[in-house]
């Protein structure tokens, strides 16, 4: 594809698998193929351990075990895709909504939840999962993801990027910054925009007049896809293809997932004051799990034994998040003082003394008895 | 990469003539300097390409070492320090230019939001180091937007290193400073004083990047400075010599961290204190100054720290701007306020 010979993103999604799960018509997705029956099935298991998460999570967020979580439920085609897709050493530049994603790439349940439940803000080394922390600014971390790349791409590297943004991310200026330099300096970077049709309450007509959030990428110079976020099979299509271009040097894509957030935007949320029973009953109907689990039984892929077997894995995943969630968090009142700076400073060094006698203070013998054994009934009940 | 030893000594002298550069000149073999020795060091933002930034620090670098060495950047101020942040992700050290002051604002986010914090985050996992160039400070005639100080910003955010020049030895030693840290400098270059000149040793190890320098002696007061206001100082302090008042005064040189020890010993030397800076005084950074001064050395202290400060007005325009900066009359008139 040369410089200036972008394909406009049709004005439907492209889909490889309908909401009956049957095969969609092969004119939906020009130069898209299935993916073989290992991956769908792997997509499949992959999904439904998210789901069992997600819902796992919101259960323990509503007992007050975690201060907040922002469901994915619903858009497991695009997070999963978007995970399976990614070679081992290229990396996720991810939100605060994608933690399946994180899920699926191999962070721990509790390494996950440690932001959610507010011991400290990434929970986990971005380095070992080749992930970057979770972001809530929104599309901040879709510069970062470009100057990444743009890093391999000088040092003749193959490493591609990948980074998630919401429809409401799209109206900040950094989106369009990302965009742009991605599209100027040929970075390999995959934008992946899930448009889940709600900015909290903001609706999208409210957040863009775009016929569809895909068209943009022409703007930048770049291939835009606007696909079915809710099938699994087009989503993992497009964003391989994508990935693929990118580490070939083909440059970045932009691809826009047509999706739905199926719960609140986090449980301080009530989204029956912004959107109609209805609308979430319809998208109900075209759920992406449901939807391959349909196809993959109608063509003897996913058989009984191994919808149970991959059920059983879904508890254990559920029972060891709940077993993380009774781990004693890792608190250390003077860690705060630990990784401000490389460089030592005289002054966080005086109010890390400050801190510590403080807390000297506060656990001598006389206070602690009685305090501490209630503390711990308090945590472990 | 190359380690700079953290002494205030010189280092063994190779004998190397010292070189006469300007500020901006210094800037520029500092930058050339780590290009050549660290191939991770990379240089980007607005027109520091061919033309050699609009100062001209970056004059000839992309020429000698290549559009994957320096290179001009998008206009977005943002976009260059939020792919900064990427690549420091991915094993780089850049140094970026954001032009003028007030031009740094669209990227106030990615600066306070994530360069900041990145460290602190993910537990010491990911460090950043990233040096920020900006111009700043007024004295110029620039118009609107080109004559901020926005220092305060800066210093109040943990996680960054502050640091401001006002010579050309500083200029370059602070720079290469700057650039070999690990944590993220925001390097604050007095616009104003681009043009000083001075013979540069290239050959001896710096002073730390947190230590200030008492650039003039003297007994009866303190008088601290920084960046564009150190020259301002030293006129307050050759007019007052000539009332027979001896003032000493230190250039601060990084603003965050703060370096207590040596404003502390001239302080309780002087026993009076004031601070001197082109930003606007309410919740500038001459208040923490203030606070931080008075806070350690309040019996020892014979009359209440000064500020000398911009007025709390909008940095005005070029044909006003005389009536806005400090000027030694001015410092030499607020010492006078004090009951000596």
């Amino acid at each position: 594809m040369s410089d200036h010979d972008v394909a406009r993103p049709g004005a439907e999604p492209i889909r490889l698998i309908d909401e009956r799960g049957d095969a969609a018509p092969l004119q939906r997705a020009p130069g898209f193929a299935m993916p073989d029956a290992g991956i769908l099935l792997d997509l499949y298991r992959r999904m439904v351990l998210a789901r069992r998460f997600d819902v796992q999570v919101s259960a323990l967020t509503r007992q007050g075990r975690l201060a907040t979580y922002p469901s994915a439920l619903g858009q497991e085609a695009c997070e999963i895709a978007a995970a399976a897709a990614l070679a081992d050493g290229d990396w996720l530049f991810p939100t605060y909504r994608d933690s399946i994603a994180l899920l699926a790439r191999g962070v721990r349940p509790v390494e996950i939840l440690s932001f959610f439940r507010g011991d400290w803000h990434s929970g986990f080394d971005p380095a070992s999962y080749c992930i970057a922390p979770q972001t809530t600014p929104l599309a901040t971390q879709a510069l970062h993801a470009v100057g990444f790349a743009m890093a391999a791409k000088l040092r003749g590297e193959t490493t591609a990027t990948l980074t998630f943004l919401g429809d409401g991310a799209t109206s900040e200026g950094d989106a369009h910054e990302a965009f742009n330099f991605a599209g100027v300096w040929q970075t390999p970077t995959v934008f992946v925009v899930q448009n889940n049709g709600y900015a909290i309450s903001v609706p999208f007509a409210r957040q863009s007049r775009a016929r569809t959030l895909a068209d943009k990428a022409i703007g930048y110079g770049m291939p835009g896809h606007f696909v079915d976020g809710n099938d699994v099979a087009a989503m993992y299509a497009v964003i391989a293809d994508a990935l693929e271009r990118a580490r070939a040097g083909g440059g970045p894509t932009m691809i826009e997932g047509l999706t739905y957030r199926m719960e609140a935007h986090t449980n301080s949320d009530d989204p029956s004051r912004y959107r109609a029973d209805e609308e979430v009953e319809r998208w109900r109907a075209a759920d992406p799990i449901a939807r391959l689990e349909a196809y993959l039984v109608t063509d003897g892929i996913l058989t009984p034994e191994l919808q149970g077997e991959i059920g059983h894995e879904a508890e254990r995943l559920a029972a060891s998040t709940r077993d993380a969630m009774n781990e004693a968090p890792h608190l250390d009142p003077l860690e705060l003082f630990d990784h401000v700076y490389a460089t030592p400073r005289a002054a966080l060094a005086e109010q890390r003394g400050f801190l510590a006698d403080e807390l000297a203070a506060s656990h001598a013998p006389q206070a602690s008895t009685a305090g501490a054994s209630t503390a711990d009934e308090g945590r472990t009940a | 990469m190359t380690i700079i030893h953290h002494t205030d000594a010189p280092a063994e002298a190779t004998g190397e003539a010292p070189t006469t550069l300007t500020l901006a000149g210094a800037l520029g073999r500092a930058i050339g300097d780590a290009l050549a020795e660290d191939p991770s060091v990379v240089v980007f933002g607005e027109d520091v390409g061919p033309l050699g930034g609009v100062f001209r620090v970056t004059d000839g670098l992309n020429a000698r070492f290549g559009d994957e060495r320096v290179w001009d950047s998008p206009l977005a101020e943002a976009g260059i320090v939020g792919t900064a942040i990427g690549m420091a992700m991915n094993g780089m050290r850049p140094v970026v230019e954001l032009q003028f002051d007030a031009f740094s604002y669209p990227a106030f986010e990615q600066i306070t939001s994530h360069l900041a914090k990145m460290r602190n985050r993910t537990r010491g996992a990911v460090q950043l180091p990233i040096v920020i160039r900006i111009p700043y400070a007024g004295g110029i005639g620039g118009v609107e937007h080109h004559s901020d100080s926005s220092e305060a910003y800066w210093t109040h955010t943990p996680g960054l290193t502050v640091v401001t020049p006002s010579n050309p030895i500083d200029a370059y030693w602070m720079l290469r400073q700057a650039i070999a840290s690990d944590d993220p400098v925001i390097f604050l270059e007095p616009k104003s004083r681009y043009w000083t000149k001075d013979a540069v040793p290239l050959d001896h190890a710096p002073a730390p990047l947190d230590r200030a320098r008492v650039i003039r002696t003297g007994t009866d007061v303190t008088l601290m400075a920084y960046g564009p206001t150190v020259k301002t100082a030293l006129d307050a302090a050759a007019l007052a010599e000539l009332e027979d008042l001896s003032i000493e005064v230190i250039d601060l040189r990084t603003l965050s961290p703060f370096d207590d020890a040596t404003v502390n010993a001239s302080v309780r030397k002087t026993s009076r204190a004031a601070i001197i800076h082109e930003a606007a005084q309410f919740g500038g950074y001459g208040a923490e100054v203030a606070a931080r001064v008075t806070e350690r050395n309040f019996f020892h202290l014979a009359a209440p720290l000064l500020r000398i400060a911009g007025f709390d007005v909008p940095y005005p325009s070029p044909k006003l701007e005389e009536f806005y900066l400090p000027t030694a009359e001015r410092v030499l008139n607020a010492l006078d306020t004090w009951e000596w």
